[in-house]
């Protein structure tokens, strides 16, 4: 399997084929936009597709790195930028829909409601953080800041990854409806997860390594 | 003169004609249009063909602010996009999951500080006084707006039948609670049966009505079927769906949402642009079924537009503390 995966992910139409797919749920919505089967309420509708598919791309940008160790798929690295910058081209939609179609782009109205709905201070302080990391993303970018520097601002995601999570959290505690919230909290976390095991387990072997070192 | 349309000798001048290419040229941008709309989210709203109901007309009403002038919203809106909770959370739970509801045999009793109290049929009900018609605005909590014609009569005719006596001061009413038509209890959302209330003031007011009919039928389900109360000046959600029990009661009555979340929502819950619920502002609304995307946002009206007819119910309230 491994030999024939690593050449589905080297091949050089995986790339453009991804990008294309990637786009679909844009398209989607503009047919809908076109089309008027966005339901009686074309702007939710909207704004809450583009903030599902936020979290759905940003749920596979995380995936990468631990698919990557989990099946050794070296070549997977090379799709994790594009997954990346996909999720904040939706988060850049999603808001961009929010302030033209909520608030009428209407700059204190969008000020107020950022103070007066912590659940969209916490996902506005997600987009936020989301600008520097996309801002990073070229190869220039990681050579003029340093290959530590770098990785050291993109584990900013982690954070971006908890505060969507909060926003999505808190949107939907209104009506106490967790099915949704439960389903991708349970993927963070488990990718999130994935992670803090693999540096305890890092940090455990040295620690190890170190006692043995003492004695010896 | 009996002339028919056509004599056969009129003929099109040759610049009226549409040629061809212009119209070879249309059949391909209709045919690719209708490609597009096949990839277009149809399926997340299945329902927005209107249901087909029997009719249940009703004359004009003539109470004072019953009619607006606004363009009702389309009726494949006003029953695709609904908070029901009993039949799901989602707006559109309601249309998928609401037809298994038997509306039929249907009792409301009535009960408490009445001198006559007594459970009523649907069938008397719907005989009890005439049909108006009437058209309102509808104002949710959540900041979205419709205009809905409903059929029905003002609740005080039901009330001056049954007598209330000296002791009552509110009236609550209980709305259909069972497992076995209602998905959406399985949820913990709110508690069940869902309740709410009004002062006895506010019941008796001419606008607020006992409703079996929208757009001229009879109530679908998902509207809140056989019958169920219109407060218009009133957040939405005070206006219980599917009713079975009006008690009359001395003590201001439990309200559901206001158990759930008594610092958001209060008893009274009358529309006011200047007190905004805790999480949002109340000062504007989106008008639904309007169908523009780029549509404004409109102010939202004191008592949603009705401070002539119910303003002075509130004279002298602090309506920041009783909101």
């Amino acid at each position: 399997m491994p030999a024939r995966a690593h050449a589905i992910v080297q091949h050089r139409a995986t790339k453009p084929v991804l990008f294309a797919l990637a786009l679909l749920p844009l398209a989607w919505l503009v047919a809908g936009i076109v089309n008027h089967t966005l339901g009686p309420n074309p702007a939710e509708t909207l704004i809450r597709s583009l903030g599902d598919w936020t979290l759905r791309f940003l749920c596979l940008t995380l995936a990468v790195t631990p698919l990557r160790q989990w099946t050794g798929l070296a070549a997977l690295a090379r799709l994790r930028r594009m997954l990346g910058l996909f999720t904040a081209f939706y988060a850049a939609l999603h808001f961009c829909s929010y302030a033209v179609f909520d608030m009428g782009l209407v700059w204190g109205d969008i000020v107020r409601d950022v103070a007066k709905r912590p659940f969209i201070l916490v996902g506005s302080a997600a987009f936020v953080l989301l600008l520097p990391l996309a801002a990073t993303s070229f190869n220039r970018a990681i050579k003029w800041l340093g290959a530590a520097r770098w990785q050291q601002l993109h584990r900013c995601v982690y954070a971006i990854a908890l505060l969507a999570m909060l926003h999505f959290f808190w949107m939907r505690a209104g009506k106490r409806n967790f099915g949704e919230v439960a389903v991708y909290g349970a993927i963070i976390a488990a990718l999130l997860g994935w992670r803090i095991f693999k540096v305890t387990r890092g940090a455990r072997y040295f620690m190890k390594l170190g006692s043995h070192s003492a004695k010896g | 003169m009996l002339l028919p349309e056509d004599r056969g000798f009129v003929h099109p001048v040759a610049s009226e004609i549409t040629p061809r290419t212009v119209f070879e040229s249309r059949r391909r941008w209709l045919a690719a249009m209708a490609a597009v709309s096949a990839l277009g989210p149809r399926a997340a709203w299945p329902q927005a063909a209107a249901p087909k109901g029997a009719a249940l007309p009703g004359s004009r009403s003539t109470v004072p602010g019953a009619i607006t002038m606004e363009k009702p919203t389309p009726l494949g809106d006003a029953t695709s996009y609904n908070n029901f909770y009993e039949f799901g959370t989602d707006k559109s739970d309601p249309a998928e999951h609401a037809h298994a509801l038997k509306t039929r045999p249907w009792t409301v009793s009535v009960e408490g500080e009445v001198k006559k109290p007594g459970t009523f049929g649907i069938d008397d009900l719907l005989k009890l006084a005439p049909m108006e018609e009437r058209v309102y605005r509808l104002r949710c909590v959540e900041g979205w707006s419709m205009v809905i014609p409903w059929v029905g009569y003002s609740l005080s005719e039901l009330v001056r039948r049954v007598e209330p006596t000296g002791n009552a001061k509110y009236l609550q009413f209980v709305t259909l609670a069972d497992r076995a038509q209602m998905p959406g209890l399985r949820s913990s959302v709110l508690d069940w049966p869902y309740v709410e209330g009004l002062r006895i003031d506010e019941a008796m007011h001419p606008l607020t009505l006992l409703t079996f009919g929208m757009y001229g039928q009879v109530l679908p389900n998902q509207n809140g079927a056989p019958l169920r109360l219109v407060v218009p000046w009133k957040y939405g959600f005070k206006s219980g769906k599917s009713l079975v029990k009006i008690r009359f009661v001395e003590q201001q009555p439990a309200t559901s949402w206001s158990l759930a979340a008594p610092q958001e929502y209060g008893f009274y819950s009358n529309v006011n642009p200047n007190v905004d619920h805790p999480r949002w502002s109340q000062a504007t609304e989106r008008r639904l079924g309007e169908g523009d995307l780029f549509a404004k946002k409109r102010p939202t009206l004191m008592f949603n537009g009705y401070e002539a007819q119910v303003g002075q119910l509130y004279a002298g309230m602090d309506l920041k503390k009783h909101f």
